[in-house]
């Protein structure tokens, strides 16, 4: 069986592929976002997902206006980086798993989300920034990729709670494959930001932390938010923000934040990344007191306490005690 | 949702200020402008547009004000004929300018101060929700 191991969501700021891509990532300007990715790709490396489902929206790339797929899956063998203008970055194609992209189109259709099935379809930055901040620089990409486009520039794109749905159905068809993998999700795109207009430029950091928070504990505020309040709150392209839902669907109710960053401004925009795994199991409070200490730390780690065995075993008790809400 | 709640939901989009959202009248009538835009994503077409600009943008069945906005480089006006920014900044990408060059031309202020802005947190979302209320 197949199964869903971590979530992501992070923006797809194109100007951060490209300082990359130029070696700017030193710069004043660059460094307090990139100085902090290491510790997510240690965690992504750790994970090890065999593929990564990158929910994404294509920037007249693929898809113009001549067609406008509200969600289309990839499940070609490759997709290849598109010209947006610049002519193509130069980083790796990126490598389908089209058995399983296969698998969870048939599934998630006949669960009643009709998907756009795509043999062919150039990603652009919206699929390769993200990657790049997952992955650095590598010869080839180390994960297979399956890319599920969402349409967020024509009025309407689906709501919120559609997205989270979806993410369900994905989780549910990803769990009924019969192959063994470790499948991890990311929804990009956003965070706050406007590119257009006269309100061009406008930033709610206040609004992007409440997100962040209620992503991990209160995600209904998120899902039911209308297409009005995201744009008015977050900007008219702050509504990419729906796509994070997608992947919020695609995790268990409870989840464990194992890395955020938080950045403004990357460029035009709000840049947020957050690393989320499922939360294990709940214990009875008899049975956390009855664990021997490697497995009370490797408890604690994976409800996102930093613990360590060289630390005295009854401060890691406690620690793991309060996040249970036992003391 | 019902019909009213369609119907209130387009009418509160206008509200939000300097904010043109992509809808399907909006869709429609930047069809040909977006389309030309499009065209630009191809290296053969990004050198017969520097070749001649006017020449190259006939073929589109733009109307003569979007011609004019798109030769004029009015970043404003090519919103409100129906452009979306994802197209129009193609022009910017040829261009070699940012889109912080593009967003202080469309917010009345030089690149400059729009990255500035942007260094200091951004446009404050207070006083900018809405047309009508001030918060």
């Amino acid at each position: 069986m197949a199964k869903i191991v971590g979530g992501i969501g992070c923006s797809h700021v194109p100007a951060v592929g490209a300082a990359h891509d130029h070696g700017k990532t030193e710069n004043g300007y660059w460094s307090p976002l990139f100085a902090a990715l290491p510790a997510a790709r240690k965690w992504i490396k750790d994970l090890a997902p065999d593929v990564l489902i990158l929910v994404y929206n294509d920037h007249a790339s693929a898809f113009s206006l001549e067609l406008i797929p509200t969600f289309a899956i990839g499940v070609a063998q490759w997709f290849e980086n598109a010209d947006e203008g610049y002519g193509p970055r130069k980083i790796p194609d990126v490598e389908g798993h089209p058995e399983l992209a296969w698998h969870i189109t048939e599934s998630c259709i006949l669960d009643g989300f009709d998907l756009t099935i795509a043999n062919k379809m150039d990603v652009d930055h919206g699929c390769s920034v993200p990657l790049t901040v997952f992955f650095g620089e590598p010869e080839a990409w180390p994960v297979k990729v399956i890319p599920i486009c969402v349409n967020v520039i024509q009025y309407p794109p689906p709501t919120a709670k559609r997205c989270y749905d979806l993410g369900q159905a994905i989780r549910k068809a990803v769990e009924e494959y019969d192959g063994d993998l470790k499948v991890a999700i990311a929804g990009t795109g956003g965070m706050s930001h406007q590119l257009q207009g006269e309100r061009a430029g406008v930033i709610n950091t206040e609004f992007d932390v409440n997100y962040l928070n209620n992503l991990r504990d209160n995600n209904d505020v998120n899902k039911n938010r209308s297409h009005l309040e995201y744009i008015r709150e977050a900007g008219s392209e702050g509504i990419e923000l729906v796509m994070w839902q997608i992947m919020r669907g695609a995790m268990e109710d409870k989840v464990v934040e194992k890395f955020r960053k938080y950045h403004v401004a990357s460029s035009n925009t709000a840049f947020g990344i957050i690393c989320f795994e499922n939360a294990p199991e709940e214990k009875t409070e008899a049975e956390v007191k009855a664990m021997k200490e490697p497995e009370l730390v490797e408890y604690a780690n994976a409800l996102g306490i930093k613990a360590h065995v060289d630390d005295l075993k009854k401060y890691t008790l406690e620690k793991v005690l309060t996040k249970l809400g036992y003391s | 949702m019902t019909k009213e709640e369609k119907a209130e939901l387009r009418k509160a989009f206008a509200d939000i200020p300097g904010t043109y959202v992509f809808t399907p009248e909006h869709s429609k009538m930047g069809y040909p402008l977006n389309m030309f835009c499009m065209s630009l994503n191809k290296a053969e077409n990004r050198a017969a547009f520097g070749k001649d600009e006017a020449a190259y943008i006939e073929k589109f069945g733009m109307s003569l004000e979007q011609k004019e906005a798109v030769l004029k480089r009015q970043w404003l006006r090519m919103l409100e004929l129906g452009g979306n920014i994802y197209y129009t900044f193609k022009i910017a990408i040829f261009d070699k300018k940012s889109m912080q060059h593009v967003g202080g031309k469309m917010s009345g202020i030089t690149e400059d101060e729009f990255k500035e802005m942007m260094l200091s947190g951004g446009r404050s979302i207070i006083g900018n929700r809405s047309k009508e209320q001030d918060y």
